[in-house]
């Protein structure tokens, strides 16, 4: 990690231990910590890490953006931290200024198009938005007959259905009927919705290896203290090479992410090599949600089970972020097809480009 | 909090990828020149002398090694470099595989100087064979228990006693073996072992090949009777192995060489399913490529953290953990999807005698070097369980 990296992180683990102790946060039924939670951060430029100071952010490397996101996911945080860092990212391509508050991204699937009429407005339809009940803007990427387009649009111009995904954070679909944008630009030449998908993509992957950090902390910790059988039930060799192979998953989530937004921050052109990253990255950290969070569950038994306890705030929110921005088994198809099409002798120097 | 983990993003540096372009070249040539066939992982002979010699030659053995003991002073990525093109190659490592990676540094570390200018030279040519002498047919993964006994005698030590499942033991010019110089004591059950390097085809030592599921002949017995051994052939501390035999093993564990053995049926897989998969087979496919592009980059972060001087232990038998379970689950992988390949295809014929091969081979894979209930045991204690 670079010295920038090390103090951003350090000032949101700040803010998290103080505002979004799992804990405290688990125990309080109305959600009171949430704009406490926000302010800080906002405060802290943390939202808008991605965007330089020039469109209203605080300038922060990719390489930064990605350690926060990394360390967002240790703390579960349930605020749209990632989609607002994301939604700002992709504004300033298209170099407009980003606005205060909350934001999300749409479309959040690779499956869904907005589309940009001849008069300049908006719409289409996109599930599985995260955040976008509570969101005040949304940066849209919208096609038109001139290619992509990017463009900030008012969150109370869209119709919302509101929905919960698995971990209970809002997952929303979001509808766009002729919305006229509060700013709209074309997109830098070459830019798609597959390089926005794989940037939330590595997002996820951060948080959900993050997440899985968590949980290998927390199923440790608690076999060092449950007694079973009149012994911690981290002595029974069964429990200590199921929690091995929670390291296991929890060192391959580490590993894909942070090696995909090691590849993106010193990327110069979106490549194969990006895609591999970008792509690998998703898939293994999905795969390793599953495998890994059941391991937690499995050494909590009953007890992790409960709402009271926080476990399931790491495991069904890293189960959650498995669907958004394309699932692994959509990305597995598209690798596959890449490699594919690559011819079987290209497949060995594209895995070992870097 | 537990231990973190820790997988750095390293970056190959430049000159890597220079050595790739030339390892890959001179691979090339040695394919084109009959050497060796990169779509038979399954060679009948796999010992080629005259290839070994010709590694050497380039200076790609022994080539972290000082100059002064023949070695190139280069770094462990550009080793990692040169093994990962090999494996992916399927070229024939047998010779000097084990003395490159194992045998060399204990070498290097516990052997007298007089010892080290005479052998590590020779390594570094390509010009000697090493086995390793560890298992007995009462102690495998409890190396401990190991019985083969050294007794002194004059200026050296008789053995006696029976090696077993011992790799290149019969092509093998020397071994690296522990040996019982004491009984273990009341207070640690791990004493008394001594390391030695061992020079083969003298009397007293017996090679008997063993038969092994794939049809190989690749390990062996190794039958000791008063075989004698000078004392400068002792490495490191009498009765001290067991302090000796944890400190490299990040380096053994964490290699290509962990996740790549099979590798060769999923590159035949994606000349099988052409260039426009169905959607089952890319999805197959592309899960396969993101979980082999993950272990190698673990893989790479570990020998780039040990080339920046630390000890990811923990992470080294994660790496050999995960890496040999997916080598060894990739071959079935690979037969569900080959179930829907065309019968046209013309690699058909290669894919399955391939699978078959890989398919036997693939129950070692979690057990050689290591087992997956030592590593497992292993990051257990790291993770602070025991």
């Amino acid at each position: 990690m670079a010295e920038s990296d090390i103090i951003v992180v350090e000032t949101a683990e700040k803010i998290f231990a103080d505002l979004a102790d799992p804990q405290t946060i688990n125990n309080d039924k109305n959600n009171s910590w949430q704009a406490p939670l926000w302010q800080a951060l906002s405060e802290a430029g943390l939202p808008l890490s991605w965007v330089p100071d020039d469109l209203g952010g605080s300038g922060a490397s990719l390489a930064d953006g990605f350690a926060l996101l990394n360390a967002a996911g240790r703390f579960a945080v349930a605020v749209p931290l990632a989609e607002t860092m994301l939604a700002g990212w992709l504004l300033a391509q298209a170099k407009i200024a980003s606005p205060e508050g909350e934001m999300t991204i749409v479309p959040a699937s690779p499956k869904d198009r907005i589309t940009l009429d001849a008069d300049g407005a908006l719409s289409g339809r996109a599930r599985g938005v995260p955040f976008a009940k509570t969101a005040k803007h949304f940066a849209v990427l919208a096609h038109g007959k001139d290619g992509a387009s990017i463009a900030l649009i008012d969150a109370a111009k869209a119709r919302i259905e509101a929905g919960l995904n698995v971990g209970y954070d809002h997952s929303d679909t979001v509808t766009l009927d002729k919305v006229q944008p509060v700013a709209i630009k074309p997109a830098p030449n070459g830019f798609e919705q597959t390089h926005l998908m794989l940037m939330g993509g590595v997002a996820r992957s951060l948080q959900i290896a993050g997440a899985l950090e968590s949980m290998l902390d927390i199923s440790v910790r608690y076999s060092n203290e449950r007694v079973a059988f009149e012994k911690k039930i981290s002595k029974f060799q069964a429990v200590q090479h199921n929690l091995a192979r929670l390291a296991g998953e929890s060192a391959a989530a580490l590993a894909a992410a942070t090696s995909a937004a090691d590849a993106i921050a010193n990327a110069r052109s979106f490549n194969d090599e990006i895609y591999l990253e970008a792509a690998s990255a998703k898939i293994r950290c999905a795969e390793a949600a599953e495998k890994g969070g059941g391991i937690a569950h499995q050494v909590h038994g009953a007890i992790g089970f409960t709402m009271e306890h926080i476990l399931h705030r790491y495991s069904l929110r890293a189960l959650a972020w498995r669907d958004d921005f394309g699932s692994e088994s959509y990305w597995a198809v598209e690798l596959g097809k890449l490699v594919a099409n690559r011819g079987a002798d290209e497949l060995w120097p594209l895995v070992a480009s870097r | 909090m537990t231990a973190a983990l820790r997988f750095d993003p390293i970056r190959l540096p430049e000159k890597c990828e220079q050595l790739r372009k030339e390892v890959r070249a001179f691979l090339a040539e040695e394919i084109a020149a009959g050497t060796f066939d990169p779509h038979k992982p399954n060679r009948e002979d796999t010992d080629a002398p005259e290839f070994s010699r010709r590694v050497g030659a380039k200076g790609w053995l022994g080539m972290t090694w000082p100059k002064k003991y023949g070695g190139q002073e280069r770094s462990f990525l550009e080793r990692y470099v040169v093994t990962e093109e090999m494996r992916v190659a399927n070229a024939p490592t047998r010779r000097f595989f084990v003395a490159d990676r194992q045998s060399g540094p204990v070498l290097l570390k516990y052997a007298p100087e007089h010892i080290k200018m005479e052998i590590l030279p020779r390594i570094c040519r390509g010009e000697i064979c090493f086995a390793i002498g560890m298992s007995e047919p009462n102690s495998g993964s409890d190396l401990f228990a190991a019985k083969t006994r050294a007794t002194k005698t004059d200026g050296g030590y008789l053995i006696n006693g029976t090696k077993i499942w011992t790799s290149s033991a019969h092509i093998a010019d020397y071994m690296i073996a522990i040996f019982r110089t004491s009984p273990p004591t009341k207070e640690n059950r791990r004493h008394g072992l001594t390391q030695f390097l061992v020079k083969m085809k003298q009397p007293g030592i017996k090679v008997n090949p063993i038969g092994q599921i794939t049809g190989q002949y690749e390990f062996n017995e190794v039958v000791f009777t008063d075989h004698f051994i000078p004392d400068d052939h002792v490495l490191g501390e009498v009765d001290g192995a067991w302090k000796q035999a944890t400190s490299e093993l990040a380096y053994e564990r964490s290699g290509p060489e962990r996740f790549l053995e099979t590798y060769y049926v999923l590159t035949e897989l994606v000349r099988a399913v052409g260039p426009n998969p169905d959607t089952r087979s890319a999805e197959g496919i592309g899960r396969l490529v993101a979980q082999l592009h993950t272990m190698r980059r673990m893989s790479v972060s570990v020998a780039g953290m040990l080339e920046a001087g630390k000890e990811p232990v923990v992470e080294a038998s994660i790496v050999k953990d995960i890496g040999t379970v997916w080598e060894q689950q990739l071959p079935n992988r690979v037969r569900d999807l080959a179930a829907f390949v065309e019968e046209t295809a013309s690699n058909r014929e290669t894919l399955e005698r391939q699978l078959d091969f890989a398919i036997k081979t693939a129950p070692k894979l979690t057990i050689q070097g290591g087992t997956t209930e030592v590593l497992r045991g292993i990051i257990a204690r790291g993770l602070g369980l025991r």
